[in-house]
């Protein structure tokens, strides 16, 4: 009985199979042992609590989920990171479409602006974020100086309750370069004959633009869109390094909020139900662009 | 009796010159380049302050209206913010930066071959089972697992050493593998057989086929796995404790709150020292790292 539902398998397509497994065991521990067994563990340890030591751990069932949501400051770190990650995506994704368009042209030059567009985002990190805290400062800071030449009195930028998410995401528009180049990689692949025939159906540049090249790239922008959201929902290093969730909590992010309960107060437990929340927020919100996606995502039959 | 061919009708030329076909073209390449340079110095002057800030003086770091251009040029900017305070020692962070990097560079670049060898070329029951998870922990984020994997290095006792973050590496990275199995998935399977025939096994088809056709791909990851490795700083801000065996961006943020806002100049100047290695395998590696990141994510 048993035989007949394993489906016959012959001994090289079984030595194959064993060589697939070998192959992805690495990666298959690192699974069980860095991502799937923490992420079992941390919800188990999201109803405990668990300060630093384990002695006098405790079931508390939903408590701390239930005092999590009756925080403000909470909310307050949900309402920043949805601001900044749609900040974020939306400038990011659009000035990323743009730099590609113009990469595409057909120009001298283009692989250096390539190299050019793309540097800041290699070189993300404690070090430039620490330049930026300078660009920001409001008296000496080139940003403000420029304003001030062209008459504007700048804002206080990192400083202010008001200017510190818009602050984080004028710089993240600078690490836009993967999506650029995914992008336009995206506007090479579409077939020059599209194009043409617009042409010949008396297409202006606009309704190129919107009628073959967005369509054509919707399912490549859907890509950007969903790797975009991921990336920015993980933002610490410029948080940390730059305003500290401040001034006030008006950079509280939930990355923020986790790592000062897990690592400033060790309530662990209540961390670990901000893990869990992350992480469902994060497949919640990839589920529904999958379901909006339908809608306007084209692809190819 | 042959017929004359009319002579031809002569375009009418009376277009202005911008809405010609050549006069067009030229307006197009003028706008893009407007655009283009423009754009191109805004993107270098965080690079540009940063140095300028490095080689200023004090006092000019703090000049109203500031200056773009420092005046004097304080070179001894480098060796003070490198060596000025005797706690910081750069050196030894520069030391264990790169160790770090280096062996999880090496640690991906082995453990991520071998699976995405596997998830393009063979096949097994269980193998889109397996597939679909490695698309899901791509989105997984890092601080959702980061406590449970400080409790096991706790547990393990490697807190405060260099083990939590050259370990990990070499058990792959999801990104790295989906990337490395489209370029694959690109490798004409001819090839494939070909060798086969010739009798080869699978680890020789890896060795002799794979990894000398995917070195833009493979150049890629180990341009993504460097700036990763080198900018981390999470992981060692959580589990390094020890002042000798800290990482560079570590070393910066102490800097910062040693001496809050009073010498930026020499801080720029580290700072500039640290981004420098970045740059450079940028610079040198910007081809295939192009090429390699154009491969991804697109085709599916």
């Amino acid at each position: 009985m048993l035989k007949r539902l394993v489906r016959p398998i012959s001994p090289s397509a079984r030595r194959e199979e064993r060589i697939f497994y070998l192959f992805i065991l690495p990666w298959l521990i690192g699974l069980v042992v860095f991502n799937a067994g923490p992420i079992l563990g941390i919800l188990g340890l999201s109803f405990t609590d668990w300060k630093i030591s384990f002695e006098g751990l405790n079931f508390i069932g939903l408590d701390n989920y239930r005092s999590l949501f009756a925080d403000d400051t909470f909310w307050t770190s949900v309402g920043n990171t949805m601001y900044i990650t749609v900040g974020r995506v939306v400038l990011g994704t659009i000035f990323a479409l743009f730099l590609a368009i113009l990469l595409n042209q057909k120009v001298p030059g283009i692989p250096f602006f390539r190299a050019v567009y793309y540097l800041p985002s290699v070189t993300a990190g404690v070090a430039v974020a620490l330049v930026w805290i300078w660009i920001f400062n409001p008296q000496v800071g080139i940003l403000n100086h420029a304003l001030r030449t062209i008459g504007i009195k700048g804002p206080t930028w990192i400083h202010s309750t008001v200017w510190v998410k818009p602050s984080l995401i004028i710089m993240s528009i600078f690490t836009v370069g993967p999506n650029m180049i995914i992008l336009l990689a995206g506007l090479q692949g579409i077939p020059k004959e599209l194009y043409e025939a617009a042409e010949i159906d008396g297409a202006g540049t606009w309704q190129k633009f919107t009628g073959v090249t967005l369509p054509m790239l919707s399912p490549v922008l859907f890509f950007v869109i969903i790797i975009s959201v991921a990336a920015s929902f993980q933002n610490f290093t410029e948080i940390r390094v730059m305003t500290q969730g401040g001034p006030g909590e008006s950079s509280n992010v939930l990355v923020w909020y986790l790592w000062e309960n897990a690592f400033v107060y060790f309530q662990m437990g209540v961390a670990s139900a901000v893990a869990w929340i992350i992480f469902l927020l994060l497949m919640a919100l990839t589920g529904l662009q999958f379901r909006l996606g339908r809608r306007w995502v084209f692809y190819e039959v | 009796m042959t017929v004359k061919p009319a002579p031809a009708r002569k375009i009418k030329d009376d277009l202005p010159w911008y809405r010609s076909i050549k006069g067009r073209h030229a307006l197009g390449v003028v706008l893009t380049f407007a655009l283009l340079i423009p754009l191109g110095i805004l993107f270098v002057v965080p690079f540009f302050v940063m140095l300028s800030t490095a080689l200023k003086t004090k006092p000019q770091i703090f000049q109203f209206p500031p200056s773009l251009i420092p005046d004097p040029i304080v070179w001894q900017n480098f060796p003070d913010g490198w060596y000025g305070y005797g706690y910081i020692d750069f050196t030894t962070c520069t030391w264990n930066s790169v160790k770090i990097t280096v062996n999880n560079i090496i640690g991906n670049l082995v453990s991520c071959t071998l699976a995405a060898y596997a998830f393009s070329r063979l096949k097994a029951r269980g193998k889109n089972f397996f597939f679909g998870i490695l698309l899901a922990t791509m989105l997984l984020p890092n601080e959702a697992v980061l406590i449970p994997q400080y409790i096991l290095f706790r547990i393990l006792g490697w807190n405060d050493t260099h083990l939590p973050l050259m370990v990990p590496p070499w058990f792959g990275w999801p990104f790295f593998i989906f990337l490395l199995r489209q370029f694959f998935l690109t490798i004409p399977e001819e090839l494939v057989d070909a060798a086969k025939i010739d009798g080869a096994g699978h680890a020789r088809i890896l060795l002799q086929v794979f990894i000398p056709l995917s070195k833009p791909a493979l150049a890629t990851l180990a341009i993504f796995a460097f700036v990763g490795n080198w900018n981390n700083f999470f992981g060692p801000l959580l589990y390094l404790r020890t002042p000798e065996i800290q990482t560079l961006p570590v070393c910066l943020v102490q800097y910062q709150g040693a001496y809050g806002n009073t010498d930026w100049n020499l801080m720029m100047a580290v700072a500039t020292i640290t981004v420098i290695p970045v740059l450079l395998i940028f610079i040198f590696g910007q081809r295939y790292f192009v090429e390699g990141i154009a491969t991804s994510g697109v085709k599916r």
